[in-house]
């Protein structure tokens, strides 16, 4: 019986101790990304050419969903507030949830499905067929050439992709509420300016998309260049960016928005 | 591959589309070009109770947004609360303006309202507004009125 026990015990302490040490080596990871950067912005190519991977790329999915977010905001948002007599303050709703929250939450989340995951499977492919190992050999730093520009990419993509989510979003409830609907559109775009403050809300959610950023390219490098080099290796780390990276959006997002909205 | 003119172009127009989306965000959505970041100067008002006001609501006169309320304080010494506002340097009010806390609506925000009086000499920065009215809380106005209906049934039964 106490045998059972220790073993028990044992057990435990291997799965505690190998989080601990895969979580330190995360953050020597995220070290050595950020101090090899330098080749990143000197050869600027190399960074412009994984921002149109990551970027430019995801833009359809973005603008899509954000348009249709947008209008489902402009649907249920107007059959909610027309029941107090208070349509006109639709603007307001529609843009306040996307600046602040939708937004940089929902652009995050479809960033670490779309864009994360073909960081990972790239890093981790380029290990598996010892492309890394290669690089090494001729002298050139993996991290330096392959994972700086990618984490950059994503680090830059992220806020504008939030942006423009938002942006979209903005519209789709203005086609709606407005052109749809026949919500008043002078009360709608002007009740919107006076409760949407470019500080509190705005540049809020720039930095909430920027961290996201940070997190979503951080997990994706992270788990490439960590994955088993194993076929069954890079599609277990695929999935596991994909995990990792929305639970830590939203558990950052609650931090974040707790720091940020405690009300006044 | 595709050439680095076409990957250029390409990431320029996603850099330029993102920024300009943020423009539309912080012009057209948000208020940054409402609040100009002109002069403004500081007045305080002190009331005996302020209901619900609270930092960053505006100051208006006459329906007009003319300022925020940028602190509020409790004034240990005569117990009343201490309202600083920052008011836009382009409106100038008389030394007599009455300070007066009131509701937008039923259940609505509750802002400080400004009725302009007749003096001659104008309040400068940095100066307290003398004559305020707090702000209405319902409870007691509801028992007020139950206590003058039971006075006036107490009169009749007499």
């Amino acid at each position: 019986m106490p045998e059972r026990i220790a073993d028990a015990l044992r057990w435990l302490g291997k799965r505690v101790n190998d989080r601990l040490w895969r979580l330190g080596f995360a953050s020597r990871f995220f070290v050595m990304t950020l101090l090899y950067s330098g080749t990143a912005m000197r050869r600027f190519f190399l960074t412009v050419r994984e921002i149109y991977f990551t970027g430019v790329l995801s833009l359809i999915i973005i603008l899509v969903s954000g348009l249709f977010v947008g209008m489902v905001l402009g649907l249920q948002g107007y059959d909610t507030l027309q029941r107090y007599g208070s349509s006109e303050a639709l603007g307001v709703l529609v843009a306040l949830s996307l600046v602040r929250e939708l937004g940089p939450v929902v652009a995050a989340l479809l960033f670490a499905s779309r864009a994360g995951s073909a960081i990972t499977a790239e890093i981790g492919l380029m290990k598996a067929t010892e492309q890394l190992s290669a690089m090494e050999m001729m002298a050139v730093n993996p991290i330096a050439r392959v994972v700086a520009p990618r984490f950059w990419a994503g680090v830059i993509s992220m806020p504008m992709l939030a942006a423009l989510f938002s942006a979209m979003g903005v519209f789709g409830g203005y086609l709606v509420g407005v052109q749809l609907i026949g919500v008043d559109e002078g009360s709608f775009w002007s009740q919107m300016q006076a409760s949407v403050d470019f500080r509190e809300d705005v540049m809020n959610g720039v930095i909430k998309s920027f961290v996201f950023g940070v997190i979503v390219s951080w997990i994706a490098v992270f788990e490439g260049y960590d994955a088993e080099p194993t076929a069954e290796g890079v599609s277990g780390a695929t999935t596991r960016t994909v995990v990792t990276s929305s639970l830590a959006i939203l558990a950052a997002d609650f931090i974040l928005t707790a720091l940020m909205f405690r009300g006044a | 591959m595709m050439n680095r003119l076409t990957l250029d172009l390409w990431v320029g127009f996603f850099v330029a589309i993102g920024l300009a989306s943020l423009l539309f965000l912080a012009l057209k959505v948000g208020n940054l070009s409402a609040s100009n970041g002109g002069e403004t100067y500081r007045l305080e008002a002190k009331f005996d109770n302020i209901g619900g006001l609270k930092i960053r609501a505006p100051v208006k006169s006459a329906g007009v947004v003319v300022g925020r309320v940028s602190e509020i304080r409790f004034d240990s010494d005569n117990y009343v609360a201490v309202v600083a506002m920052q008011v836009d340097g382009r409106y100038k009010f008389p030394r007599d303006t009455f300070a007066t806390i009131l509701t937008s609506g039923l259940l609505g925000e509750q802002y400080v309202g400004f009725e302009v009086g007749g003096d001659p000499e104008m309040l400068k920065g940095g100066d307290v507004i003398k004559k305020t009215q707090s702000a209405v809380v319902i409870e007691k106005l509801i028992s007020q009125f139950l206590f003058n209906k039971a006075a006036e049934t107490g009169e009749q039964q007499q």
